[in-house]
């Protein structure tokens, strides 16, 4: 009996402790790791789709309240005007979520560029969404208004051979980004006009 | 068995050198080493977890019932494993990228558990952070010794560590003609590169 509560005690407290210091720890270093992420998995992505902006898109960001979570903006300038902001949106691919950037002219509501950011799809197959610079050019110009659908599905995008599945799953990511672009598209406006000042 | 801190310390760079010797923790040593600098820094990542692992269980030796010890070595190493996934994203974070899925990989590499197991929860503190240190460098040597053959023989680089800016280390060591031996870097040719290396250490050592 005093064994088993031993047993008890010793792992209890060794848990206890352990789940501390990492939740200690997470918070210590939640914001540099954001900053990590930023400088070297997004802030490519981000840069690629704002090709030419006057203004360092990473600096410029700012965070909406979409319901309960938080999204963050990235705003980009041309011509000295804010007129252009990247979001982030996530679609289920082959491999687990896949995150797009997705670049929107809010004057016109068009897709100024798309870009992947994360993603686990097979090398060499789902992977060349991320790699193949046709694939999300066919997203340019387009209205970020309607519904993304890959060409079998009826839609206007071309999917990947070999990855419908993820060609799909940055269709729903694109669409995701144009559902919360429209919600919040006001206070988009609304934000856009501190950054012409 | 009487043994100073420096034999404690040494044995783990030759004599009980883990991959080669023991043949041990082979996951990362076939799976990391493409080029020298991700050699390094999983061999770094784990040293960090097995001296600090080592040194708790050292301390906890007579704390922890013998009944749970394993469950109890476990909980200690994954801590670390999680705290050096943290560090790593916060402070060098192209690495954390490279080595991927390999760093929470840590807390399964039986030599960290092996080292808590057969040493540290027998043995005095110092005695394990020597034990610990020597077989976590031991371990960086090996995976950078494979990680230098297979990135010189299959991409013609040596590449010692990366910084945002630059890359320190050589690029097109036997010159620009030579044609890489794209198998080496592949996952084939860690199995023959440590296959020739084991069959060296063993002629070495066999006499």
């Amino acid at each position: 009996m005093r064994e088993l509560v031993t047993m008890v005690v010793v792992l209890t407290v060794l848990s206890a402790f352990s789940g501390g210091l990492l939740s200690g720890l997470r918070d210590a270093t939640a914001a540099r790791i954001e900053v990590q992420q930023l400088k070297f998995v997004k802030g490519p992505a981000i840069k690629a789709i704002l090709t030419g902006a006057t203004n360092d898109p990473i600096t410029d960001r700012f965070a909406l309240k979409d319901g309960d979570i938080e999204r963050k903006f990235f705003v980009g300038k041309f011509d000295d005007k804010a007129n252009t902001v990247v979001l982030e949106s996530f679609g289920k691919g082959y491999g687990g979520d896949i995150g797009l950037m997705v670049g929107v002219n809010i004057e016109e509501d068009k897709i100024v560029g798309v870009s992947v950011t994360t993603h686990s799809e097979t090398p060499g197959l789902g992977a060349t969404a991320k790699d193949d610079p046709g694939f999300a050019a066919q997203f340019k110009g387009l209205s970020l208004n309607e519904t993304f659908k890959v060409t079998n599905d009826g839609g206007k995008v071309n999917a990947l051979s070999g990855a419908t599945i993820t060609s799909r799953a940055v269709c729903v990511a694109a669409t995701g980004a144009g559902s919360v672009y429209q919600k919040l598209k006001p206070q988009l406006v609304e934000k856009l006009k501190e950054f012409n000042q | 068995m009487a043994k100073t801190f420096t034999q404690e310390f040494t044995k783990g760079l030759w004599e009980e050198i883990a991959p080669f010797r023991l043949v041990l923790g082979l996951c990362p040593v076939l799976g990391v080493t493409t080029t020298v600098e991700n050699g390094i820094g999983m061999g770094l990542a784990t040293t960090f977890v097995l001296v600090f692992s080592n040194l708790l269980v050292a301390s906890l030796r007579n704390i922890i019932p013998s009944k749970v010890r394993i469950a109890c070595y476990i909980i200690i190493i994954a801590t670390f494993v999680v705290v050096t996934e943290l560090l790593m994203q916060a402070f060098t974070y192209p690495l954390f990228l490279k080595l991927g899925v390999f760093i929470p990989l840590i807390v399964v590499n039986c030599i960290v558990l092996g080292r808590a197991e057969a040493f540290a929860s027998k043995n005095s503190i110092s005695f394990s952070i020597a034990d610990g240190l020597g077989i976590g460098i031991g371990f960086t040597l090996s995976l950078a010794a494979l990680g230098a053959v297979r990135e010189l023989l299959g991409a013609n680089n040596l590449t010692l560590w990366t910084t945002p800016t630059s890359v320190i280390g050589l690029q097109e060591v036997f010159g620009a003609s030579f044609e890489p031996f794209a198998f080496m870097v592949q996952a084939p040719g860690a199995f023959v590169c440590l296959g020739l290396m084991l069959c060296g250490m063993n002629l070495l050592g066999s006499k």
